[in-house]
């Protein structure tokens, strides 16, 4: 234990313990500023009340905004999941010239495509098809955006399901239709809930496409609402958003405690071929 | 029950690799019959087309006098245990075990009744409700055996049935897959690279190299009379000595010259003083200190490798090194002198060239 190695340790724990107040002080706020009477934007032990919880739920599209995040997202996380299972079932299966060339393409394009580079050609896109003001509009601009990764993360899933379980359900006289049921989907649930988790999440938190997308506030998901929350002079209303931050970060917290108490997360690397 | 009949078939893969190339294979009723052969040589392809994985190119298959080259693989009639096993994990053993029968809509009570009896036929007992996770390897075995048993196909197919054992439960599931292959009379064949798996389990070996059949027999006479060089090569834990010769004249009394001497052999019809490649087991050679009447090999011992109850002894005979196993009690030290004998059915005459057994020997094997 020389001096050094003593100065060397209390160095490093003073670093940990500034980079966990950097993450947890948002987390104290968070817990606190929606039940204290007047709540500001320190972090500081409140003085409890529950007059925030009820003007926030009285608020006239609060608790609309939600149940539009709800749909959007459950949308997009099931369009996402389905189409992507069927995509990379395929992708692992069969043998075709280019296919991680065409994984890759997709991946590189996937982060441009949903950018804010093509935000302009999306918009207008989606007013030839009719689909603005529409929340199925916005979970098929995110569905597209989120699919290739998907594709590329569960094709892994799907690679690591072995052969030979298709194969002897097929030598017993199972039908296609059964073995996807029977042995492929079970194989690879753990791998479509995290896709199902991983695409809800990233389109919950989506801001650009529903704020571009959307022009009534009564089909405004929570993401875009939660800054029109401010007082007749413009600044933040501090009554509202910390307990409508905290009403939006349940839906997420949930689906992640449950997916990951059944099967719990194996996030796989995407690179192998 | 049902025997296997296949007539020029030929499987060959998109990238114009012959797998399998021309076989003609009869596999009798209740046959245990192994397909023998080094990694590549189209042995589980072979299966695999067998059992409708892959598809045949030229050539037919019959099982139970049907053609089932053009059918599903389920509908044939087969039951296929994989190398891994393929045991479905999300499922119990029960399950595992009774899936084929639920593939085919068979009754929830007839199929617990299937899984109690099939499991009871392997003791399984007391496993139904665990995972194949929580299974041992020589469980996971059995599991997929009575898998295989409980679809009751007509045929059983085994991919490397053994290999993904330990060394010490391989022997005990080898004895226990020959005597329920016994019990249950099914039609077997099995894929295997161990030569010494297939002697041991099999009624009759096929051994196969480059997609063809090199010789087709009993353990016996696959060990005791190699068709070629190749087989005469891969068949025994100790590698025959194959031996430049030549047939020396029928006046000395059917004999070869090898190396500084020579061995008896039944020469037959092969003319005095062909070139011929001697093929020997080391199990056959004898190993003498004295003098010995007729034709014989001197030498002196190299080195002895111990083999539990017998040694391999290398003799150096005029520069050519020779195997011979001598049993434990009487291995010489190293630098003895030696001489070396062998009874002439022992001795075979292989073709220099082509490798093929000089077959116009007496067929004298024991």
């Amino acid at each position: 234990m020389t001096p050094a190695y003593v100065v060397r340790r209390i160095g490093f724990y003073v670093l940990i313990c500034a980079i966990t107040l950097f993450f947890a002080i948002p987390m104290l706020w968070i817990a606190s500023a929606p039940f204290d009477s007047s709540p500001g934007l320190g972090v500081r032990w409140p003085d409890w009340t529950l007059d925030n919880v009820r003007k926030t739920l009285s608020h006239p599209y609060a608790l609309h905004s939600m149940v539009n995040s709800l749909i959007i997202c459950v949308t997009t996380a099931a369009a996402v999941t389905a189409f992507a299972a069927l995509a990379s079932y395929a992708l692992s299966r069969v043998r075709l010239p280019g296919r991680d060339a065409l994984l890759y393409g997709l991946l590189l394009l996937s982060s441009v495509v949903t950018g804010t580079a093509a935000m302009v050609p999306i918009f207008v896109m989606m007013f030839q098809l009719g689909l603005i003001d529409s929340r199925f509009g916005v979970a098929l601009v995110m569905t597209g955006g989120l699919l290739p990764a998907a594709i590329f993360i569960l094709k892994d899933f799907v690679d690591a399901v072995p052969k030979s379980y298709e194969e002897s359900a097929r030598v017993f006289g199972a039908s296609t239709g059964q073995i996807l049921r029977d042995v492929v989907l079970p194989v690879a649930r753990p791998g479509l809930a995290t896709i199902m988790v991983w695409a809800f999440v990233n389109s919950w938190g989506n801001f650009l496409v529903p704020f571009l997308l959307i022009r009534s506030i009564e089909l405004q998901p929570g993401a875009v609402l939660l800054q029109t929350f401010t007082d007749e002079g413009g600044s933040a209303n501090l009554t509202v958003i910390p307990v409508f931050s905290l009403l939006f970060s349940i839906p997420v917290v949930v689906l992640y405690l449950l997916v990951n108490s059944r099967y719990g997360f194996r996030f796989h690397g995407g690179i192998k071929s | 029950m049902a025997g296997i009949d296949i007539e020029g078939l030929a499987t060959v893969y998109p990238n114009g690799v012959r797998a399998v190339d021309g076989l003609d294979l009869h596999v009798a009723d209740g046959e245990f019959f192994a397909l023998l052969g080094p990694s590549g040589c189209g042995k589980t392809t072979l299966l695999r087309t067998i059992a409708g994985l892959e598809n045949a190119s030229e050539g037919t298959v019959r099982i139970d006098v049907a053609d089932v080259t053009r059918m599903e693989p389920g509908k044939r009639g087969v039951a296929m245990v994989f190398q891994d096993y393929a045991l479905f994990p999300h499922m119990t053993v029960s399950e595992n075990i009774t899936y084929p029968l639920k593939v085919r809509r068979v009754a929830a009570a007839t199929r617990t009744a299937t899984a109690g009896r099939t499991s009871s036929e392997l003791s399984l007992q007391g496993l139904l409700e665990r995972r194949p996770g929580q299974l041992s390897g020589g469980q996971q075995q059995r599991v997929a055996l009575a898998r295989a048993i409980a679809s009751e196909g007509k045929v059983l197919l085994l991919d490397e049935p053994l290999s993904n054992l330990d060394a010490r439960l391989r022997l005990e599931a080898r004895t226990f897959l020959k005597k329920l292959q016994r019990d249950l009379g099914i039609t077997t064949v099995f894929v295997t690279h161990d030569q010494a798996e297939a002697l041991a389990l099999a009624d009759r070996i096929a051994v196969m190299q480059n997609g063809r059949l090199r010789q087709l027999g009993s353990p016996r006479e696959v060990f005791a009379r190699p068709a070629n060089t190749f087989v005469a090569n891969f068949i025994g834990s100790t590698p025959m000595n194959l031996l430049d010769g030549a047939v020396a004249a029928v006046s000395d009394g059917g004999s070869v010259s090898v190396a500084n001497g020579s061995l008896p052999a039944a020469t037959g019809s092969v003319p005095a003083g062909a070139e011929v490649t001697v093929g020997v087991r080391p199990e056959y050679l004898t190993l003498s200190d004295g003098d010995v009447n007729g034709p014989s090999l001197r030498g002196e011992v190299v080195v002895a490798e111990n083999l539990g109850t017998s040694s391999l002894v290398s003799v150096d005979c005029g520069g050519t090194l020779i195997g011979v196993t001598v049993p434990e009690e009487s291995e010489p030290a190293p630098g003895t002198s030696v001489v070396l004998t062998a009874p002439e059915q022992r001795v075979l005459l292989y073709d220099r060239e082509s490798g093929e057994l000089l077959a116009k020997q007496p067929a004298a094997v024991g």
